[in-house]
């Protein structure tokens, strides 16, 4: 991957072979496009009135979409709080499932899917994470 | 044209994370605070599905689209890379509300700071690639 691999090992993969995973990606983002704008689904979603008052006490408002307006908007992201949010959430996401070889689709849906104790491993993995931001990070982040 | 099976793939998987709300940052809080089931409907229902498709493809052998058998290689037995690495990812994932593919999903719903997470992601994948050999696995 830009002449990585020769220097690390690690990048030295087949493009061609691994090309299915762009095209996927590809018809993830058209699924996407398809879903919002012509299969609209009915607002505000039913989230539970017990996450949207804990939410309310970190000051993010439930705006009864998929996504709160407040935090996906570039004015947000272009700040600190935003770029710990979006820019350094996306390393963690990309180091870490590297690592554990897998992410939700890999390990907890197909990893236990075929019974592998590994991914039973990674699982747990995630919700220590998980509660982590949850608990730890996001009253620092946005209180 | 192969890549047409793997794009409409892709397009029902986005259709599907959309409306099931998968992809929803709210829906996530809501997952890690235990405060419904919605999630864990989802992830259950697909765990069953696969449980039950992975017990009939080995039944009767069955072929990917390109001919070769599908198969499944065990994962290998060391842990801690998988309680790491998993725990690095669920800090990741808590703070976007978005795994792998529902980043792309997002992407194609007009959020365009998803774009972020990607570059972000590409660098964490980068510095893993390097690092690789000096960390515990």
């Amino acid at each position: 991957m830009f002449g990585l691999g020769k220097q690390v090992e690690y990048f030295n993969f087949s493009w061609k072979n691994q090309s299915w995973n762009l095209w996927f990606l590809v018809g993830s983002i058209i699924g996407g496009y398809i879903a919002i704008h012509f299969l609209q689904s009915p607002t505000p979603i039913k989230l539970s009135s017990t996450t949207i008052t804990d939410l309310q006490k970190l000051n993010v408002s439930f705006d009864g979409y998929l996504e709160p307006a407040s935090i996906f908007n570039w004015n947000f992201l272009l700040t600190v709080r935003g770029m710990i949010v979006f820019l350094g959430g996306g390393f963690l996401i990309g180091f870490g499932t590297r690592y554990a070889g897998g992410c939700t689709s890999g390990h907890a849906i197909t990893g236990l899917s075929s019974l592998q104790l590994p991914s039973l491993i990674a699982v747990i993995g995630f919700f220590i994470g998980g509660l982590f931001t949850t608990h730890f990070l996001y009253p620092i982040i946005f209180k | 044209m192969k890549a047409i099976r793997y794009i409409l793939t892709g397009v029902l998987f986005g259709i599907i994370m959309t409306k099931s709300e998968a992809v929803s940052w709210y829906r996530i809080q809501e997952m890690f605070r235990f405060q419904s089931i919605f999630m864990y409907g989802i992830i259950g229902t697909a765990v069953i599905t696969g449980i039950i498709l992975v017990a009939i493809i080995k039944k009767y052998r069955l072929k990917s689209f390109d001919g070769r058998p599908v198969q499944f290689y065990p994962k290998d037995k060391r842990w801690k890379k998988y309680l790491i690495g998993g725990s690095i990812f669920g800090i990741g994932w808590a703070l976007t509300g978005a795994c792998p593919g529902p980043i792309f999903v997002l992407l194609g719903q007009g959020y365009t700071v998803m774009m972020m997470v990607i570059v972000g992601a590409l660098a964490g994948t980068l510095v893993y690639g390097i690092l690789r050999d000096w960390l515990p696995q």
